[in-house]
């Protein structure tokens, strides 16, 4: 009876849930004027300026593709291990808002320009965050489209203010999610919109995917619907009123013909050079990507696999170390140490990026050569640092002076300071003598004190083991 | 917009379109006294019923507008016209999607050659505030699209005109007429 009892509460156990989540980014591509027209990309304009009548739709423009924008897809594609397409197409999707005044974006729907990439990505974990951990992602399709313009809602007004300049958001992510049991057909998606940094994209997905799994388990289901979220209360919300799905009416781009990429092997000699987009000659030009650059640093200076990660995240931070390095006698393995930890650490304080550093690499490759002549002590060095972060314009070796920071070098003086310090402490004397060798510190510490810690703690202790073998 | 003429002509345009397929250039004749292939009249498909759901969805869509019985005939006989494609043997054909898919597709130089005409975009808006272009928000946007919609049922000449959406009542109501 009892053992029924037990096997009848096992079957009672829920099967585990596997979340699937797809994310939808749109990246506007560096270039000078836009996709399909000779206006300017520019972040900050006044509105309306920086459209032509192309981008306004007015009736009979037409578009024109920008070699940039593809030169920039195919070197996106090849960087994520995609497959690019030699041929691809452009489609129209349809619907009605009162930013997208041709009623339709072109896209690239049936078949885009690169399709099946995939994605590396190491972060560290663990409890000193020196573990790593790599795991991939599959990159379904990269595809050209037009941005939609601006739409500025004044509701007090309730007035809305149409800008088609575009190039607001340089990157945005709309996160898909479902649930579903493993070995089970995938669950209906939720499209969740309005995400604006990583932070809230993590918290969006993962509200999201607890939310269904609570309504599935509560015997409801899930609607094939756009959420939005709100990042105030941390969850999702159904956006667009019931209309059903969004029918978007896709159709062939009658304006554009099929786009056609050529490499070494496939080149025309009819075409000229301007008209031709060479996937070969493009990936060749590709510069490093970061997880050949990691390798690159750990081989050549004996750093860390997780310094390498650091080095590479923030912007200018593997240059600015470089730079150091050729700069100073110090091991790299030590100048690791200095960049990340007390520099940087230094410039988040103050929230600046590395481009805005007060202390540039000369500075501190200065600084460090200081430390390694024996000059000034490690403590001292980063004290000087932290002074000169804050940015006086002074050099190492002016605030060195000025705080009087410099090691006292001479043998006799300290000789004459460790041995009044001796004098004055008799009984810790004793104690060191008769064994007791955890003292010295304290003495070194007296000493240091006695000096303004001005002494080279390695030179003490020489001085003081000499006296007190004596 | 569609002007529907009687299925006849039809006829003739298809086997006008075949034969200039099959001569290459045709010196001006409009249509081909000896067609490879004819449509039978008699095979025309039986006309497919418009419902209440597909009426709704395509105003919507489109934003025109089938207020009456005549506008919803005009659709069911628009789409059996197009129903005809169905009786082409495409067996073993890539479709094509474009005329111009054996055009080169024009690369631009990414240079800067337009922009700054603010003033002159902003003359054709019937309401502007300080460079903006001004739409009513998003709750009336529907009732603003209505002024585009177009009439689908007014024969040679299309209407424009503030064409309200139709509640699902006035649907139903002619619906049952034109059966």
């Amino acid at each position: 009876m009892h053992t029924n009892y037990m096997l009848f509460l096992l079957f009672f156990s829920v099967a585990p849930w596997r979340p699937v989540v797809g994310l939808e980014i749109h990246a506007q591509i560096n270039s000078n004027s836009k996709i399909f027209s000779g206006s300017q990309v520019q972040f900050i304009a006044p509105p309306n300026s920086l459209v032509s009548f192309f981008d306004a739709s007015l009736p009979g423009t037409l578009p024109v593709l920008n070699r940039r924008c593809v030169e920039a897809a195919v070197m996106t594609g090849l960087a994520l291990s995609c497959s690019i397409n030699k041929k691809s197409l452009f489609d129209r999707k349809h619907y009605f808002y009162a930013d997208l005044p041709a009623g339709y974006q072109i896209t690239q729907q049936r078949l885009p320009i690169a399709v099946n990439g995939n994605l590396s990505y190491t972060f560290c974990v663990g409890a000193k965050q020196s573990q790593l951990v790599t795991k991939n992602v599959r990159i379904k399709r990269i595809q050209l489209e037009q941005d939609s313009g601006k739409s500025l809602h004044n509701d007090a007004r309730s007035q809305t203010l149409i800008d088609l300049n575009r190039a607001e958001g340089q990157l945005r992510v709309d996160a898909n999610v479902s649930v579903h049991h493993p070995g089970e057909p995938y669950g209906v998606r939720t499209e969740v919109k309005n995400i604006n940094s990583l932070r809230f994209l993590a918290k969006a997905v993962d509200y999201e995917i607890q939310r269904q799994i609570e309504e599935l388990e509560n015997g409801g289901t899930i609607l094939n619907e756009t959420r939005t979220f709100d990042y105030k209360l941390g969850c999702t919300i159904p956006m667009r009123d019931k209309e059903g799905k969004q029918d978007y009416r896709f159709m062939p781009e009658p304006n554009l013909p099929p786009l056609i990429l050529y490499d070494a092997k496939s080149l025309p000699a009819n075409i000229g050079d301007q008209q031709v987009v060479n996937i070969d000659w493009i990936q060749e030009r590709l510069p490093d990507l970061p997880s050949v650059k990691r390798v690159r640093l750990v081989e050549q200076y004996g750093i860390l696999p997780e310094h390498s990660f650091t080095l590479l995240n923030e912007d200018g931070l593997m240059e600015f170390f470089e730079d150091v390095v050729r700069e100073t006698q110090m091991n790299p393995k030590k100048v690791i140490g200095w960049v990340i930890s007390e520099l940087l650490g230094h410039l988040k304080q103050y929230d600046l990026t590395v481009k805005e550093s007060p202390v540039n690499s000369l500075s501190l490759a200065d600084l460090l050569n200081l430390l390694e002549r024996r000059v000034i002590s490690s403590s001292a060095a980063k004290q000087v640092l932290k002074e000169l972060c804050k940015g006086e314009g002074k050099t190492p070796l002016q605030m060195v002076k000025e705080k009087q920071l410099e090691l006292i070098q001479n043998q006799s003086e300290l000789d004459q300071i460790c041995q009044a310090v001796m004098e004055r402490h008799q009984e810790e004397v004793m104690e060191i003598k008769a064994g007791n060798r955890k003292v010295l510190n304290k003495l070194i510490g007296l000493v240091q004190r006695a000096t303004e810690r001005r002494a080279d703690p390695i030179l003490v202790k020489q001085i003081l083991e000499k006296k007190l073998s004596q | 917009m569609w002007a529907l003429r009687n299925s006849g002509c039809l006829c003739a345009a298809w086997s006008w379109g075949r034969s200039r397929l099959a001569r290459g250039t045709a010196g001006g004749r409009q249509t081909d006294q000896n067609p490879e292939w004819q449509l039978e009249e008699q095979k025309l498909l039986p006309q497919k019923k418009v419902t209440m759901e597909l009426l709704d969805h395509l105003e919507r869509l489109a934003l025109v507008d089938f207020r009456n019985w005549e506008g919803v005939e005009r659709l069911e006989k628009a789409i059996q016209f197009a129903d005809q494609l169905h009786e082409v043997n495409t067996e073993g054909i890539e479709p094509m999607d474009s005329v111009l898919e054996d055009r080169c597709l024009y690369l631009r130089e990414d240079n800067i050659t337009e922009g700054n005409c603010t003033k002159e975009l902003l003359q054709n808006a019937s309401q502007t505030a300080d460079e903006y272009f001004e739409s009513p928000p998003d709750s009336l946007q529907k009732a603003a699209f209505c002024k585009l919609r177009c009439s689908f049922f007014a024969g040679e000449n299309l209407v424009t005109g503030n064409i309200p959406l139709p509640k699902l009542e006035e649907h139903e109501s002619f619906l049952q007429d034109s059966n």
